[in-house]
């Protein structure tokens, strides 16, 4: 897609001539398909780094390539069949709507193996998933969220109405409505992974409505950027740390780390004991990272969601606890119940006491 | 639903300046498309465009020489596009292409160090007294130079291509080269000069969105934005006017939703997302149901040869 990639491609197809000829297979090549550019502060960069880890960690034994900005659909299938046709041995297609495309690519290539991030079909042995819980991030947000808010309102940018999402505002707003009841979340669907311009007039709309807490599940740093412009309001770095606006507007945030995930996974495929599996970890196995919390959230604010953080982590507390109730007024979970991964993992409804109606 | 949480004045603001960046690139393609060339890389040199006057503009603290160095930026690197095509003769779709997939990967290049920083702020256009006119201020008085700049350029454009001598020779070089060519005019000198001047326009379109709408450098930032001005221009039917108003209409219908979804209104957010494209299309095609149709010569390789 880019003068980069265009490069990169072409000295990749250089290297697999080469290497054909030389020694048949050596190296063992990985590919990325990326949702945005690498340079988004966010969700792909946390992915590109991952990259980089593998790269780190194995040296010249491995071989990565990427490609950026791949459109989710069709797009995404061609890139796909392109990595593996330029021999890669092991794919991590990074976004949800790669979902589809990732198991139509690997019934026709079953030697390689494909690994799809957020989604949930495993149509071919050599389809893996894997995600990472980041709801439990979201329920840290909420709490500190519905303490700092003085509108009582609550503005959340959703990328695309789907599970993934959908269990963020849900436990964003379980967590914020219990510290403070008269919470309101005002959700604004933007339907793009990324792009500046829409995230920062979505999160000055909010703004302007009211909100002075911005929670964006989209990947640019856009809304922090609008957030600072407006002065008193705060949010939470999403996907990376996003370090660059904090203290304030960015009082905390949601890391994803992949790393360990990627070296592991590209092991096991160097070993030959790659096998189809799931996989869902969360603050626990270190796959979601709270980032610093900053000192402009109350002390025993922080405190709390310190707690509740180490809480998550060991087991002791479920993000999503009964009583629970959904939109409609439905009982859901029952007092000490928590939710199973079926459930969650198919999310396709408001808890009680979020307005408006999801897209479907 | 809650729609006493929505500002109308603050609404309407926000559309002009949603809609500046558009507008820029469209006026700027039209002058490109109405002597005759089809420049698809209009997403490539505002990108570029962002990424200069971002640059410039955090390392002189001026704004204003930010945007003109964008202009430059946007302008130099449509001066390749027309090396290619008028030169070199190239294919004008494929060149076009090339161009923005070569800003996309430049602009991502020279902004690597740029992320994360915030630049200084564009102020308002001081006009004194006139903004703090109660409504009709903040909505036509309280916006930045380059929001009056883009109206200029539109008013310009118009009065150009309709009164002048040059707008004639431009027009007479877009419908039929061999006959402007025939007459004695420079074809490629004037469709240079208009790539040239598209280039500038589609610069000061991408620092737009770089500098005041956003303000911050992503890499890729402009998302998409060129494309959307690309078919702006076939829809207004190459006239500048109807540019103005389509722009103003998908970036007004853009805040709209985005306002009617944060106060809760009943109708399918799907419904909404998609509507400023509908209806500006609507709109548009509707008006050019006229007798208007494309330059002569668009998109033609012209050769003195004949």
């Amino acid at each position: 897609m880019k003068f980069t990639t265009l490069m990169a491609s072409a000295a990749l197809a250089l290297g697999f001539a080469g290497g054909a000829i030389a020694d048949g297979h050596e190296k063992t090549k990985v590919g990325f398909v990326y949702v945005g550019p690498i340079g988004d502060g966010g969700w792909t960069y946390e992915h590109d780094k991952g990259r980089l880890a593998v790269e780190a960690e194995f040296g010249d034994a491995v071989e990565t390539v990427y490609v950026e900005n791949v459109a989710e659909g069709p797009d995404s299938e061609r890139v796909m069949t392109q990595m593996a046709l330029d021999g890669a041995d092991l794919i991590f297609t990074t976004s949800f709507g790669y979902m589809d495309p990732t198991n139509n690519v690997a019934a026709k290539f079953p030697d390689v193996k494909f690994e799809h991030a957020t989604g949930y079909k495993r149509l071919h042995p050599n389809v893996s998933t894997y995600s990472a819980r980041f709801y439990e991030g979201r329920a840290i947000q909420g709490h500190i969220a519905g303490n700092m808010t003085e509108s009582n309102i609550i503005g959340y940018i959703g990328s695309f109405p789907i599970p993934e999402v959908i269990r963020g505002i849900n436990s964003a707003y379980i967590h914020a409505s219990r510290v403070n009841p008269d919470v309101e979340f005002k959700v604004i669907w933007v339907y793009t992974w990324f792009d500046p311009a829409k995230e920062a007039d979505a999160a000055k709309v909010l703004i302007e409505q009211g909100a002075d807490v911005v929670l964006q599940h989209t990947d640019s740093t856009a809304p922090q950027a609008a957030a600072q412009e407006a002065g008193n309001v705060v949010t939470f770095g999403q996907a990376s740390d996003m370090g660059q606006y904090a203290p304030f507007p960015r009082v905390s945030s949601i890391i994803d780390d992949w790393a360990p995930y990627y070296i592991a996974r590209t092991k096991a495929v160097m070993d030959g004991t790659w096998e189809q599996k799931d996989t869902w970890d969360g603050i626990g196995p270190g796959m979601v990272g709270i980032g610093e919390i900053s000192d402009r959230v109350p002390a025993d604010v922080k405190a709390e969601a310190l707690a509740m953080k180490a809480a998550l982590g060991d087991g002791s507390y479920h993000a999503f606890t009964g009583p629970l109730n959904k939109q409609d007024g439905t009982p859901w979970l029952a007092e000490g119940e928590t939710a199973d991964d079926g459930t969650l993992a198919g999310m396709n409804f408001y808890v009680e006491g979020i307005e408006g109606e999801i897209p479907q | 639903m809650d729609l006493s949480a929505i500002n109308p004045i603050l609404l309407i603001a926000a559309m002009i300046a949603a809609s500046t960046p558009i507008l820029l690139a469209a006026i700027g393609e039209l002058v490109v498309e109405r002597a005759g060339v089809l420049n698809l890389g209009v997403e490539g040199m505002m990108i570029t465009g962002a990424v200069c006057g971002f640059i410039i503009t955090v390392n002189t603290g001026s704004p204003t020489v930010g945007f003109i160095a964008a202009a430059v930026g946007g302008a130099v690197l449509s001066l390749l596009f027309a090396f290619l095509t008028q030169v070199a003769l190239a294919n004008q779709v494929a060149s076009g292409l090339a161009l923005t997939l070569f800003g996309l990967g430049l602009s991502a290049l020279m902004g690597q160090s740029y992320v994360g920083i915030k630049p200084p702020r564009t102020e308002a256009t001081p006009l004194g007294p006139l903004a703090d006119i109660p409504v009709i201020g903040p909505i036509v008085f309280g916006h930045d130079m380059i929001v009056y700049l883009g109206l200029a350029i539109v008013a310009a454009t118009w009065a150009t291509l309709k009164f002048t001598r040059v707008g004639l020779v431009l027009r007479a070089v877009g419908e039929n080269h061999d006959a402007a060519h025939a007459l004695g005019y420079k074809v490629k000198r004037i469709r240079t000069a208009a790539i040239f001047f598209g280039g500038a326009c589609a610069g000061l379109g991408g620092a737009y969105i770089s500098l005041i709408r956003v303000p911050q450098w992503t890499e890729g930032m402009t998302a998409g934005v060129g494309w959307i001005a690309l078919a702006l221009v076939v829809f207004a039917s190459w006239k500048p006017w109807r540019v103005l108003l389509g722009a103003y209409l998908f970036g007004g219908i853009t805040q709209l939703q985005l306002n009617l979804q944060g106060a809760g209104v009943a109708i399918p957010v799907e419904y909404l997302a998609m509507s400023p494209y509908i209806v500006t299309i609507i709109v548009l095609v509707i008006l050019s149901s006229d007798k208007s149709r494309a330059p002569g010569s668009l998109g033609r390789t012209f050769h003195a040869s004949g």
